[in-house]
């Protein structure tokens, strides 16, 4: 219980309990779709009810034992880290610009560099799709790296950025009096206390791409479909269980990038501490 | 430090400092150029010439040159002279040869209905140019669609550069053979309809969203850290879980076999199954559950700073609980509500793949006619005309949560 509502009255008691209870079942509402999938996914069954007649992994053979699942992962792989890789590099630089540069420009080259998370996907794809097919960008890995690098930017933007807000500048004025080179600091002071930063924004871009349909829908042959674009047309079609079982790789996926992002905050904040 | 040196060194010292100061601007705008020139390649530019496209008036003066030379001196009334029939005769004989004749059929077929079949069958039957002076009754004896001024009306109106055509039919205006807007006619006038249509699913979910939010953001941020922690995962974890694993399980859990329907069935509550997806319900149900993470959390970052001592305060002054919450607590509450609702009506206008997955034709919001007219029909002028109309929407919008959000710097809102 609350606290801060510490003179209880009957009132009170009733509001607060009544708030736990609506909380818990938006919290099911919230949990229940994703909780449903899984058991589904073990079924020997290919009828997607309960209860379940018998378990098996059959699904998750068909998974692994298909050549267009398997093609799309590893599409979604290459150009989710593609992609992170360059918003990782061109955010990070951008970051550290907007952090020292002081201009009455800077609120509309912020708004430019933020916009690619506010533009409806389904707009950029279309605008993108006109300018780079006569460019012959469209049917190959590289127009669709360049479209989630967009679209990914922003987030390592806003969270690189907040990380350069924690950090103390005297740190890097410090060895620069010390004699040391921009380049130098940056590598040996800033980069070191900054990673975690770094490494949660990665994430997030990765996340992005690796999550994005819109675009690929767009601009993708049949050789770049990813695991989303698989997933879009399967959902179409018909639900096999076969998606339930992709759709349970994807949520571990989910997981392991939520459980690594909080592992980097709590180090983030570590080092906050320790830095005061 | 001696004054002498003080003194002697100022004037350069400041300029030096000066310099060194813009140096380290230009190196830090230096960093941000690359960025941008990246964006402005893959995101400005196209956007622009999004934009571009819907009011480029191109097919027409590129195909028909001569006819829309020869109609500059018309002025729109009875019908045009001997000359511009035979300039039309003769770009219609050019267009068929180089293949281009369908590409100005399309476009003209916007205008009037009919027109595409008028000018292929014109190109079909005319077989050489006609001798001088008789090309308007040689035009008139193949098509008597010719003798009409609405057809020449209409060639004029494309003539380009460029047009309203498009923008007006995004919003179901159109101009009559005089060039007064009007009302589209009722089988064109659909896009009102769909911006409704969008609009109302936006402020539907964004209602729902609230209503939903506003309780787990309030039971989050009144908890010990630790425990609201633990329980942020509930909304972090279906946050970071891919849109379309989500939209799947909607569609497991309502389709007509679905748990739903299934346990329902199972316990003899139902016999026949209810139809909770492909409609309007499914639509609300999945896009609630994909945006709500993006209401409580600015909602709870808000709530989060507003001290107990309020609360505390206007208890001790008598105020009855209900009275304290209402004039005390959900004024400062405001701030979050509006980012929050913003938030998620801006992501929700714009949505294509949950309403494409699990709603009904009746349910497809104006995304999904944009990338309709982009991939399936090629009406590249229609969808940019949409793609504007919905841009704008959403950067009003957005420039108000950027006045909002920057009211309250202290706390970022976006995630984390």
């Amino acid at each position: 219980m609350s606290a801060n509502q510490s003179p209880q009255t009957a009132s009170q008691r009733a509001a607060w309990i009544a708030t736990v209870v609506a909380s818990t079942l938006v919290f099911i509402f919230l949990m229940a779709p994703i909780l449903a999938i899984v058991p589904l996914s073990f079924s020997s069954s290919t009828y997607l009810t309960y209860p379940l007649p018998g378990l098996s992994l059959r699904w998750y053979e068909d998974f692994l034992g298909s050549a267009r699942w398997m093609n799309s992962l590893k599409n979604s792989v290459i150009i989710g880290v593609a992609s992170a890789m360059l918003s990782m590099v061109l955010g990070t630089l951008a970051s550290l610009g907007l952090a020292q540069w002081k201009s009455k420009w800077k609120p509309l080259v912020l708004a430019v560099v933020l916009s690619p998370m506010v533009v409806p996907v389904v707009i950029t794809a279309v605008g993108v799709y006109f300018f780079f097919a006569p460019l012959g960008l469209t049917g190959n890995y590289l127009g669709l790296i360049l479209v989630h690098t967009a679209l990914a930017t922003p987030f390592v933007v806003i969270t690189v950025s907040a990380t350069l807000q924690s950090f103390d500048m005297t740190l890097a004025r410090a060895a620069a009096s010390l004699g040391a080179p921009p380049l130098l600091t940056f590598r040996k002071v800033i980069l070191p206390l900054i990673l975690p930063g770094l490494a949660s924004g990665a994430l997030f871009a990765f996340a992005t791409s690796f999550d994005e349909v819109v675009t690929v829908l767009f601009l993708a042959g049949p050789e770049q479909r990813t695991l989303p674009r698989e997933m879009f047309s399967g959902i179409r079609e018909n639900i096999s269980p076969t998606i339930t079982a992709v759709a349970v790789v994807l949520t571990v996926i989910s997981v392991c990038m939520l459980s690594t992002l909080e592992i980097l905050r709590r180090r983030n904040e570590r080092l906050k501490g320790n830095a005061e | 430090m001696t004054a002498a040196f003080v003194a002697g060194a100022d004037v350069p010292l400041k300029r030096r400092l000066k310099r060194a100061e813009r140096t380290r601007q230009f190196r830090a705008l230096g960093l941000v150029l690359p960025l941008l020139a990246f964006l402005l390649f893959t995101f400005v530019v196209p956007l622009a010439g999004m934009i571009w496209k819907s009011v480029d008036d191109w097919e027409v003066p590129q195909v028909m040159p001569q006819t829309v030379a020869a109609l500059g001196h018309w002025n729109g009334q009875g019908l045009p002279d001997e000359a511009a029939f035979a300039a039309l005769a003769a770009d219609i004989r050019t267009a068929r040869e180089a293949g281009t004749l369908a590409v100005a059929a399309k476009r003209l077929n916007y205008v009037v209905n009919g027109f595409r079949t008028t000018l292929l069958s014109t190109g079909r039957k005319l077989k050489e140019q006609p001798a001088p002076g008789t090309a308007k009754d040689t035009m008139i004896e193949i098509a008597p669609a010719w003798g009409e001024r609405e057809s020449w009306t209409a060639i004029k109106s494309a003539s380009g550069p460029v047009t309203s055509y498009y923008l007006l039919a995004a919003v179901d205006l159109t101009r009559n053979p005089d060039g007064a807007i009007v009302q589209s006619p009722a089988d064109q006038a659909i896009y009102r309809d769909v911006f409704i249509r969008t609009f109302t699913i936006g402020f539907g979910v964004t209602a729902l969203c609230l209503l939903l939010g506003f309780p787990v953001a309030y039971l989050l941020a009144n908890l010990p850290t630790g425990r609201s922690n633990l329980l942020m995962i509930f909304v972090l974890l279906p946050f970071w879980t891919s849109l379309l694993v989500r939209t799947c399980a909607w569609i497991v859990i309502l389709q007509s076999e679905g748990i739903v329907n299934g346990s329902l069935q199972w316990l003899g509550v139902i016999d026949e199954p209810l139809r909770l997806i492909y409609n309007r319900f499914g639509v609300y149900m999945a896009m609630t559950h994909v945006l709500l993470p993006f209401m409580i959390l600015p909602l709870y970052s808000v709530m989060r700073g507003i001290s107990p001592a309020y609360m505390r305060a206007a208890a001790s002054l008598g105020a009855p609980p209900a009275t304290a919450f209402l004039r005390i607590y959900l004024p400062q509450t405001i701030p979050g509500i509006g980012a929050g609702c913003l938030l998620v009506f801006i992501l929700a206008i714009g949505y294509y793949i949950t309403p494409a997955l699990v709603g009904g034709a009746a349910d497809q919001m104006i995304s999904s006619f944009i990338a309709f007219y982009t991939t399936e029909t090629v009406n590249w002028g229609l969808a940019s005309a949409l793609g504007a109309v919905l841009l704008l929407s959403t950067v009003v919008l957005a420039l108000l949560y950027g006045k909002l959000a920057l009211g309250r710097q202290t706390t970022g809102g976006l995630k984390n």
